[in-house]
């Protein structure tokens, strides 16, 4: 294909990538380093009200918003350097925490929660969803042929489910004296509020990650247990190799570039976890780094939007998952250039 | 079963293992939207009552007067039964007889959309007004048996206008299927065909644009569409638009975000049709863009519904971006539903907010009966070639 040709296919796609996806990376960096506000100016006052003898008056000074021809407030956008990202990880409460080892002091800030429960919650569901999934895959690939239709169509509705109701589905079994809560008080025989501490929450949301994810590893890896080289494990039941022999030394080693896939797919799914703290009304006990920067883009009560830290939060964020992903992307172009 | 080799049959304790925790599996996949389907026809008291019976059978939605009899649920399980079946066989048929070979989609989206009014107005009219008049008429099988109201679902399409949100999820998700097929087939196919580094390099970088989170990408958008006017004023004049708010906006950056995904998974699906096929044609005179349209298009169908069904998926699940970049009266469906239950006010706003999100949930739900195959392969799909 000649470059021209190549360029007329993928142009159209590129150039949306590059507008929608490349560009706003750019503004997104500019604009951490910046502050957008309302431009004030001070001006004298002079007030005067009747009085017995003559009038009284006061002069004061005065701050008002200056507005352009308009009639619209006028802002003004300054260089402010690293004020953002001050602002958003506070080194000076944060830092001294870290060296004093003191962790619930250094979880007061915001950022450092966020970050707290997005690492923990990526990292923990991983190893959940591949096993949960592993095991869903195997169970089927055992089970009578007719079975396996049905099973499909049931795993795949938490997979397809939109995650924020999916998320409020749990959280509606749950909450106040539902069915759930009040089956663990009965087996538990002591009361429970699910929603009143953080840890609680955070179990529901790891349920939730775990049954919304585990069907996509399924059907992956059933897939690929299809592919797994009958003669080689008809070889290895000759040898004297038992079932979990079979499993550890060729149905897994048979299935590692689908686990990386998942765990790639997987990492960047997990570490973008937001809707959880949606569908939960989670932010009072815990947050994560996507919602940290959805939440500074609302507007708040003044209906004004922190710009400029929503961007340094977004900013950190990118770097969060650049480091996490660098490992496994430096293995793909290690398999390109031996393939 | 019975030639298998010995040692590969399974022993009786593993087979019972595997279909307990099969069943138990099945179970947890299902009962929480089976759950929320159930509560969302309760009155509110009932709806989030500790007890899992008075959930089912709503004795006091039952009292109000409202409820299934036994003649009711035979009738309307047995139609349920036939709507699927009709679904499965005669539609298919039907289908392929009516419609010429060459406009088959046009044929489907008419054919889906008509049997979909034929299923509504069977269950919203005339199965009501049958059993109507047969309930009273036949005693003891006539007699409410299941509480189960549809206040819920009238308070949240009717009262609250959800049918505006729906119909802007329609609007949202129809431009981003067709527009991210349109641009991720051309570039598909073109990075299929490619063996530059130039296409590896384009695919790696669309790999690190699908994990960026879209927080990050929106904080990009926001400031930009809020100013839009005033930026694009020297280049369009007077017309210039906000972009804040607008569906057509989100469109493109749903389709944008989308994209990496879509050309990475079409990519592999014509990877998988023969390039001989194209080459055969080019032999045959003709150039790229004829060979694709004559050759490729044809065939690839398979692989364009499935990355479809994904685009839908995206579009029709958001938050994040729709949430923040359109305002209340464009509002789609799954943002809007954080109205409901943000006001938590009252059990029965709560039971709307219910009702809400099973609606929601009842396309996907058809989605996966029908397209089951589709989603199967694409997500295989990805993870083969991937």
């Amino acid at each position: 294909m000649k470059f021209k040709t190549f360029a007329l296919f993928v142009g159209p796609s590129v150039f949306l990538m590059f507008l929608f996806i490349a560009a706003p990376l750019f503004s997104v960096f500019w604009q951490s380093f910046h502050l957008t506000k309302p431009v004030f100016e001070t001006v004298e006052v002079e007030t005067c009200t009747p009085g017995f003898t003559g009038q009284t008056c006061v002069v004061e000074k005065k701050t008002r918003p200056v507005f352009d021809a308009q009639g619209k407030p006028k802002t003004e956008t300054t260089f402010v350097g690293l004020q953002s990202y001050r602002n958003l990880i506070e080194p000076d409460r944060a830092f001294p925490a870290m060296v004093d080892g003191d962790w619930t002091k250094l979880l007061t800030i915001d950022f450092w929660k966020a970050l707290r429960f997005t690492l923990t919650f990526t990292f923990i569901t991983l190893p959940l969803v591949i096993a949960v999934g592993f095991a869903i895959a195997l169970a089927v690939n055992n089970t009578l042929r007719a079975l396996r239709g049905p099973v499909i169509f049931l795993s795949l509705l938490p997979f397809i489910i939109t995650p924020v109701i999916g998320a409020l589905a749990i959280r509606w079994l749950f909450i106040g004296d539902g069915i759930m809560t009040a089956l663990l008080e009965w087996w538990l025989e002591r009361d429970i509020a699910l929603f009143a501490q953080g840890w609680t929450i955070e179990l529901l949301m790891l349920f939730y990650r775990v049954w919304h994810a585990a069907p996509f590893a399924f059907v992956v890896l059933y897939a690929g247990l299809q592919t797994v080289n009958q003669d080689a494990l008809e070889s290895a039941i000759i040898d004297g190799a038992n079932r979990w022999e079979r499993l550890r030394y060729i149905v897994i080693p048979h299935l590692m570039p689908l686990l990386i896939f998942i765990s790639l797919i997987h990492l960047m799914d997990t570490y973008r976890v937001f809707e959880e703290v949606v569908g939960f009304s989670s932010q009072a006990h815990v947050i994560s780094l996507q919602w940290l920067t959805y939440d500074f883009l609302t507007p708040d009560d003044s209906g004004s939007r922190s710009i400029g830290r929503a961007s340094a939060s977004a900013m950190l964020t990118m770097i969060g998952i650049a480091i996490i992903l660098v490992p496994l992307l430096r293995r793909t172009w290690r398999d390109h250039k031996e393939g | 079963m019975e030639n298998l080799p010995r040692a590969l049959r399974q022993p009786f304790f593993l087979k019972v293992t595997t279909g307990i925790f099969l069943g138990f599996w099945c179970l947890l996949a299902v009962f929480p939207i089976f759950w929320i389907a159930v509560m969302s026809f309760k009155v509110p008291v009932e709806a989030f009552s500790s007890n899992p019976l008075a959930v089912i059978f709503g004795p006091q939605t039952r009292a109000t007067g409202k409820g299934l009899s036994l003649l009711d649920l035979i009738a309307g399980i047995a139609m349920l039964v036939l709507a699927v079946r009709m679904a499965m066989h005669w539609l298919p048929n039907a289908v392929r007889r009516h419609a010429p070979v060459s406009q088959a989609w046009l044929g489907w989206i008419f054919g889906v959309a008509l049997f979909g009014a034929g299923v509504a107005v069977v269950f919203l009219e005339w199965l009501p007004g049958l059993l109507g008049v047969l309930n009273p008429a036949l005693g003891p099988l006539g007699v409410p048996l299941i509480g189960l109201t549809p206040e819920h679902y009238i308070a949240v399409w009717v009262e609250n206008e959800f049918y505006r949100n729906f119909i802007n999820s329609l609007i949202v998700t129809t431009g981003v299927v067709t527009i991210s097929l349109s641009v991720g087939t051309l570039a598909g196919y073109g990075l299929a065909r490619s063996h530059t580094s130039l296409a590896f390099w384009i695919l790696i970088i669309a790999l690190i644009f699908r994990a960026l989170p879209h927080s990050v990408l929106v904080a990009g958008y926001l400031p930009v569409f809020i100013h839009s006017a005033e930026i694009l004023r020297p280049f369009l004049g007077d017309a210039a638009p906000t972009l804040y708010g607008q569906p057509w906006a989100v469109i493109a950056v749903l389709v944008s975000i989308n994209q990496p995904f879509t050309i990475w998974m079409l990519r592999s699906f014509f990877q998988n049709i023969p390039s001989e096929l194209d080459e055969a044609a080019r032999v045959d005179g003709c150039n790229h863009f004829q060979a694709f349209r004559l050759v490729i298009i044809p065939v690839m169908w398979p692989g364009v519904i499935t990355t479809g069904l994904f685009s839908f998926l995206l579009a029709y699940n958001d938050f994040l971006v729709t949430s923040l970049l359109l305002d209340a009266q464009n509002q789609t469906m799954v943002p809007a539903i954080s109205g409901y239950f943000n006001r938590e006010t009252t059990t029965t706003d709560q039971v709307e907010a219910v009702a809400a999100a099973v609606s929601i949930t009842a396309p996907l739900f058809v989605l996966v009966l029908f397209f089951q195959k589709q989603i199967i392969s694409g997500l295989v799909q990805g993870a083969v070639k991937g």
